[in-house]
């Protein structure tokens, strides 16, 4: 437990002192708004489209975060000196995917809003979409730190890392996509098949951390 | 548990792939909706369910694999993956000769088992550029271990994401209105999946079987000629040992 807390509080601190991931990742973000701006030719978004183009939005600057949460343990040797202390693998795995939630929350908090802002003139839905991001970041935290820890032992780490998750991520785009449609929706949210959306998730995110404290510490080994 | 040699299985798999298609084209009644090209369905559902199998069994390898460190589990989920991987792309053409013919369109994003398996697929073909972007041959062998476990976890998953996501429902051929299919189809499909299966076992065996007599070929090569042979073979395909074929 004090394993976890010492990496995320390292994590979290090297964020906050060199700014490298969320104002890179919220950069991308409203850039990408102001893309599907002119690729969609609409000012203003609703329903499947709003929770297509949101969702895709945040699944794509995840990536960016992914591919760097193992960087400084790869450049600079951690992976050796977590080995050394010795840190269970449960505990790094368990430490990156809450600082993984923590960035993706950083980010949601300025990339919804700018969202809202550009596209929609009804912001009702915003506050049950809370729970289903929620979820979502979880899944993507989970599965992102699967795979970034076997992307960044391979030659080509920013290539494999978004090859092999965006199909994994699937589900995910699926179900916080089917939640968020309705919530979206021109003439005020409803919540038509929320639960099923949410449990969806939820089953996600829990086969996926299951997955991950059984494999993760053959990742660690050398 | 003692598997038959792989000389039976070859001369098992054709044997029963060739009684199959007897049955679907002399036996099997036409299909009352869609007539002949319905028949496509013994081909196309059993490469399906075998592609799909091989996938879990891939997994049960890895975990065996990761449990053992013993190679030879490693390259039984490779070779399992990569014969699931080719079924895989004969399930997607005969899927698409299938929706062209009944609805008329080659691809339709509203068929929760095609789309499911397009996504599946998509994931496994990634498995190949994993194995190659890793030098380290054990670290190679640990990380698709790894990757063949959580890939195997996924594959239930998104098949029920998939599936809730239709709200249209197209008729199936297993559970119809009339209350399924009649017993001469189910003999038929029956008699065609028992045949794709071991046709599955049969190549994942002969793989297994090239790949260690290759293995050993360039072991006495080596004693021979000398290590400047060593550089030489497959960078991706895990090295087998001989016992491997043992069972499959």
């Amino acid at each position: 437990m004090s394993a976890f807390r010492a990496i995320l509080a390292k994590d979290l601190r090297v964020e906050l002192r060199t700014l490298e991931s969320v104002p890179s990742m919220a950069l991308f973000a409203v850039t990408t708004f102001v893309l599907f701006r002119f690729g969609l030719d609409r000012e203003m978004l609703e329903g499947s489209l709003a929770a297509g183009v949101l969702l895709a939005t945040v699944l794509f600057a995840a990536i960016l975060a992914i591919n760097r949460i193992f960087l400084a343990e790869r450049e600079q040797g951690g992976f050796d000196t977590i080995r050394l202390a010795p840190v269970d693998g449960t505990a790094l795995f368990a430490a990156k995917v809450a600082a993984l939630c923590v960035y993706l929350a950083a980010l949601e908090l300025v990339a919804v809003p700018a969202f809202a802002f550009l596209f929609m003139d009804d912001w009702t839905g915003l506050t049950p979409l809370l729970p289903v991001l929620l979820l979502a970041d979880l899944g993507l935290a989970v599965t992102g730190t699967l795979v970034s820890a076997i992307a960044v032992n391979s030659r080509a780490r920013d290539l494999l890392g978004p090859l092999i998750l965006l199909p994994l991520l699937v589900p995910v785009m699926i179900a916080a996509a089917g939640a968020a449609e309705p919530l979206l929706a021109e003439g005020g949210p409803s919540y038509a098949d929320f639960g099923q959306w949410v449990a969806v998730l939820a089953l996600y995110d829990v086969v996926f951390l299951l997955v991950g404290y059984a494999v993760y510490d053959f990742l660690l080994e050398d | 548990m003692p598997m038959p040699s792989l000389r039976a299985l070859a001369i098992a798999a054709p044997l029963a792939i060739g009684a199959a298609f007897a049955l679907v084209f002399f036996y099997a009644p036409l299909d009352a909706d869609q007539g002949f090209i319905q028949k496509i369905f013994y081909l196309h559902v059993p490469l399906a369910i075998c592609a799909l199998v091989g996938f879990v069994v891939a997994a049960v390898h890895a975990i065996r694999h990761l449990r053992t460190e013993d190679p030879v589990h490693d390259a039984r989920a490779y070779v399992s993956i990569h014969m699931s991987v080719i079924f895989g792309v004969a399930v997607l053409i005969t899927g698409a000769i299938w929706a062209k013919a009944s609805w008329g369109k080659w691809w339709v994003w509203d068929e929760p088992t095609l789309v499911s398996f397009l996504i599946v697929f998509l994931l496994y073909c990634t498995y190949y550029p994993l194995r190659y972007a890793i030098e380290d041959r054990e670290r190679q062998a640990r990380y698709a271990s790894v990757f063949a476990i959580t890939a195997g976890a996924f594959v239930p998953l998104n098949f029920i994401a998939v599936r809730l996501a239709e709200t249209l429902l197209h008729p199936r051929v297993f559970a119809t209105a009339e209350g399924g299919m009649p017993p001469k189809m189910w003999l038929t499909f029956l008699v065609s999946l028992a045949g794709m299966a071991l046709l599955w076992v049969t190549l994942v065996r002969f793989e297994l079987a090239a790949k260690s007599a290759s293995a050993k070929l360039s072991r006495l090569r080596r004693a021979i000629e000398g290590e400047e042979f060593a550089a030489r073979g497959s960078r991706v395909a895990p090295n087998v040992p001989s016992q491997a074929t043992g069972s499959a």
